[in-house]
């Protein structure tokens, strides 16, 4: 009796293997690719038309919409680069590795975004584009440390010892993850609390909330698709030597 | 509402659309860049075999 389902080990198993992997994820992206335009279109329609205007904010709520799944999907990414990362570290599986790096890159996007909107509604709601509040200060600190991963990654030419780098780094990086979430509740700054994760009742009506969620839940499958595009190339750099490559390559220059 | 009150959003055009709009050239160039260097990447790939083939 193993504690992971049979058919579960089996598909992980097979993932690992480069050319499956390949393969699989290349049909699996018009579901996905589908599957995220639905939700994308659903949350937009939503947002920017379906949902009232905000009573105190006027319409520069609608904003909400793309940073608070952005803030979120920045410190998802990163919970999921690092844990790639150690899943490459100790078994030295390589596709976790791959998962670990190719992340970073949307990891790094979606932090960029949030700081970028947040300053966009920051400007017209606060009267400032930026204050150093505790918020602020370590998603900043995020991009930083995706920045570093990226460029940690790059610096090293061995790609296996590269990966043990960066996920070394991301490891590291992970203590900076409970002082974003919990930022705005240590220490009271110009950035409001939580409205939709509180234990208790949301503090933000249903109208609005559902294209929140469902902004959430598209802005996940892009980053699946983003993640695995780049991880499709960064695979092929890789194995370029290995014969399931230049078996593809030979039947598709014919 | 009007198209033009759509886009006007309430005085927070500037605000609301460049927010809209970075995120949406952020988002596809994740998408298209990696897409796009797969194809040179595979395409150098097969010149280099063509070559090693003569």
């Amino acid at each position: 009796m193993s504690l992971i389902p049979d058919p579960v080990g089996r598909f992980f198993h097979r993932m690992a293997s480069p050319p499956y992997f390949y393969a699989f994820t290349e049909k699996l992206m018009p579901w996905l690719t589908g599957i995220f335009l639905i939700l994308l279109a659903g949350g937009l329609y939503g947002g920017l038309y379906l949902a009232p205007t905000d009573y105190q904010q006027g319409d520069s709520y609608r904003i909400i919409y793309i940073h608070v799944p952005s803030a979120w999907m920045s410190l998802f990414i990163y919970m999921v680069m690092a844990a790639a990362g150690a899943i490459g570290l100790v078994w030295r599986i390589k596709l976790a590795e791959i998962v670990a790096i190719s992340s970073a890159s949307v990891g790094a996007s979606f932090t960029f975004i949030a700081l970028v909107t947040g300053s966009l509604w920051g400007k017209p709601m606060w009267g400032t584009w930026w204050v150093w509040d505790a918020r602020l200060t370590s998603e900043l600190i995020l991009l930083f440390l995706y920045l570093g991963v990226i460029g940690l990654y790059n610096a090293i030419d061995d790609k296996r010892t590269a990966s043990k780098a960066v996920a070394i780094l991301a490891l590291v990086g992970v203590v900076n993850i409970p002082i974003i979430h919990y930022s705005v509740e240590w220490w009271n700054t110009l950035h409001q609390g939580p409205t939709v994760t509180k234990m208790d009742k949301p503090s933000i009506h249903v109208s609005m909330l559902v294209p929140l969620l469902l902004m959430a839940a598209a802005f996940k499958f892009y980053y699946v698709i983003a993640m695995l595009q780049r991880a499709r190339l960064e695979l092929l750099q890789r194995e370029r030597t290995a014969n399931w490559v230049k078996k593809m390559v030979t039947e598709q220059s014919q | 509402m009007s198209a033009q009150e759509f886009f006007a959003m309430g005085g927070y055009a500037f605000y609301v659309w460049t927010s809209y709009g970075l995120c949406f050239v952020v988002l596809l160039a994740n998408i298209v860049l990696p897409i796009i260097q797969r194809r040179q990447f595979l395409r150098q790939l097969a010149l280099k075999q063509k070559r090693q083939n003569l």
